[in-house]
């Protein structure tokens, strides 16, 4: 037993390797070059618009991006933005999980309109919200509150960021209830069965039972969010271009600014580091988690 | 309080007591009460799709008009988006970046994940966990030097750019969702084959690949969801000649000009095929997108 293990292990180790060699390869790849390019960028002086300026820059890109207003701006307007669809969808998602968990006539066509958001390509969900739902005066909302007798709210100029965190929200709100409602699943209906005979009502039984079984979920949810929330673009790209101002400029639209409008290539790589280091603390929390989960 | 507490009427069916009748009628009550809540939420969610859906069927004048159901359908904006704009060539970049990038992820990713299921090592599980974080780099952070290699080598603007990036991109995903499903295939039936002296090429095609086919299709069909709707670097890296739909849609944000039938129109086209696959597998999705954390 033990004989054939060990010579097992040899071979298996070299199949192993040639079998994980090019996806291995591939993603070291992917990883390393750009990231190590980003990293040198960063402390070059590198400007597409001006060739001859070049070299050794230090920590001066750093200090140009952090004594810039528009970073501080753009990290308060993600971090706004973070916040509230996080608060939205987790908030939402939890309850809708639970609502969508009764058993109800049509149940299942119900769900899945209420989950095919997510499925809708981000420039088209903009847009129609952008358009249909929030233009001042052809827009559904518009129209809604004209004939309830208020007046309509220019969204985009009135409520720039609200108006995207709307957009987002609406776009990521499935998500959570697509995950907390597979979560829901597992619940053991006996624990609820039981609860209920010593009495507990339908809100005791949410707070004590149904909550502390999705914490986990929660959190997968809240983490998976996190890293995709912090680098919205498409939708800021294609309804306010960052704007009015700086209302709309997250990290992500900053950096894109900065490479891609101004070519300035040392400082949006400074930016690109920044944006590294904070999806990185997140991650971190996200990788133990699944790593604990990989155990069991 | 006896009433509150029967959730749903099979539930309190067989604890009906001396109650029945009354418990049995408020229950239908709440019962009602839920569906009503149910489907108002499903479909106030559904309604900015839904009213995309209509406004594609109707003429630019009513498409501005005050919101109306009651309209008289016209196919005008579908024609006008196919003739005018060349909506198929967006359309087959679409589907060539979305399926191209999907089938090299497999192959790649098919070999890897075998191993990693049926011949772990202490490093497999470090393997993976290194590969999901892949994932979390973000892609502003690397924008600038991709942006400058692709334009270095000329894949700016080129289906075949994309199709490295979305291979790239999607690959841990692959990988991460094709090693649960091996894993859950029984060792016994590929050590039987390999008993009756099948190769690893044989054990590959003829067990494991037949046998985790719905996997294998569901692990294919979120890339090419993912694939489909990825709006960063299409966005970043393509302008005339590859642009996929995601890109041709951006181009009906720029100036005031009101095209709403038409935009609606082609956001449907371009979103009809997406939204169904993902109706069909989100379940399977569900496994893919949180790497197996929640079950």
């Amino acid at each position: 037993m033990t004989k054939t293990r060990a010579s097992g292990r040899t071979v298996g180790g070299l199949r192993t390797l040639s079998l994980q060699a090019p996806a291995v390869t591939l993603l070291l790849l992917w990883m390393i070059i750009p990231l190590g390019m980003t990293i040198w960028f960063s402390f070059q002086y590198y400007n597409l618009l001006m060739p001859g300026m070049s070299g050794f820059a230090g920590v001066e890109n750093y200090e140009y991006l952090l004594t810039d207003p528009a970073l501080w701006k753009a990290m308060g307007n993600t971090l706004l933005l973070v916040g509230w669809v996080l608060a939205i969808t987790v908030v939402g998602g939890t309850l809708l999980a639970v609502l969508f968990q009764q058993d109800f006539a049509g149940r299942g066509i119900a769900r899945v309109l209420a989950i095919s958001p997510f499925f809708v390509m981000p420039t088209v969900s903009a847009l129609v919200w952008k358009n249909m739902m929030m233009h001042p005066s052809n827009g559904v909302l518009a129209w809604l509150a004209n004939s309830l007798g208020l007046p309509a709210v220019d969204w985009f100029s009135a409520l720039p960021l609200t108006s995207i965190v709307i957009i987002v929200a609406w776009q990521w709100l499935p998500f959570a209830l697509l995950i907390l409602l597979t979560a829901m699943q597992s619940l053991d209906e006996d624990q609820v069965e039981a609860a209920r005979m010593d009495g507990a009502g339908p809100i005791a039984i949410f707070f004590f039972i149904t909550l502390p079984h999705l914490k986990r979920a929660i959190s997968v949810v809240i983490m998976i969010e996190m890293i995709f929330l912090l680098t919205i673009f498409a939708e800021i790209f294609v309804t306010t271009s960052g704007g009015p101002g700086l209302a709309t400029t997250n990290l992500a639209y900053l950096i894109y600014m900065r490479a891609l409008l101004d070519f300035d290539v040392g400082v949006a790589s400074a930016g690109g580091v920044i944006a590294i280091i904070l999806a990185n603390i997140v991650a971190i929390f996200l990788v133990r988690m699944v790593a604990k989960n990989l155990e069991d | 309080m006896t009433l509150l507490r029967s959730n749903t009427p099979a539930q309190a069916m067989p604890s009906a007591n001396a109650s029945a009748g009354a418990g049995r009628g408020a229950a239908s009550m709440k019962m009602l009460l839920i569906t009503v809540l149910g489907w108002t939420v499903a479909l106030v969610i559904f309604f900015p799709i839904l009213w995309m859906i209509l406004t594609g069927f109707k003429t630019e004048a009513a498409a501005i008009a005050d919101p109306s159901f009651i309209f008289s359908p016209t196919l005008e904006s579908y024609e006008a988006v196919q003739a005018r704009s060349g909506y198929a060539r967006f359309a087959l970049n679409s589907v060539a970046v979305a399926f191209g990038s999907t089938f090299l992820a497999l192959l790649i990713a098919i070999p890897s994940a075998y191993s990693m299921a049926f011949l772990p090592t202490r490093r497999t599980k470090g393997t993976l966990l290194w590969m999901l974080s892949t994932k979390m780099l973000p892609p502003v952070g690397v924008l600038v030097p991709i942006y400058l290699i692709f334009r270095d080598v000329g894949l700016l603007d080129t289906r075949t750019g994309l199709i490295i990036i979305y291979t790239l991109m999607n690959l841990p995903i692959v990988v991460w969702m094709l090693y649960t499903f091996f894993k859950d295939m029984p060792k016994d039936i590929l050590e039987a084959g390999r008993m009756d002296g099948a190769s690893t090429l044989q054990e590959v095609f003829f067990l494991l690949l037949p046998l985790t086919l719905p996997g294998i299709a569901s692990t294919g069909l979120l890339s090419v969801i993912l694939s489909w709707n990825e709006a960063f670097w299409s966005l970043n890296l393509t302008s005339s000649k590859a642009a996929p739909l995601t890109a041709y849609i951006a181009s009906f944000s720029s100036p005031e000009g009101l095209f709403w039938a038409k935009l609606s129109a082609a956001s449907t086209m371009a979103i009809a095929p997406i939204l169904i696959l993902g109706w069909m597998t989100q379940k399977q999705m569900v496994r893919g997108l949180t790497f197996g954390a929640v079950k």
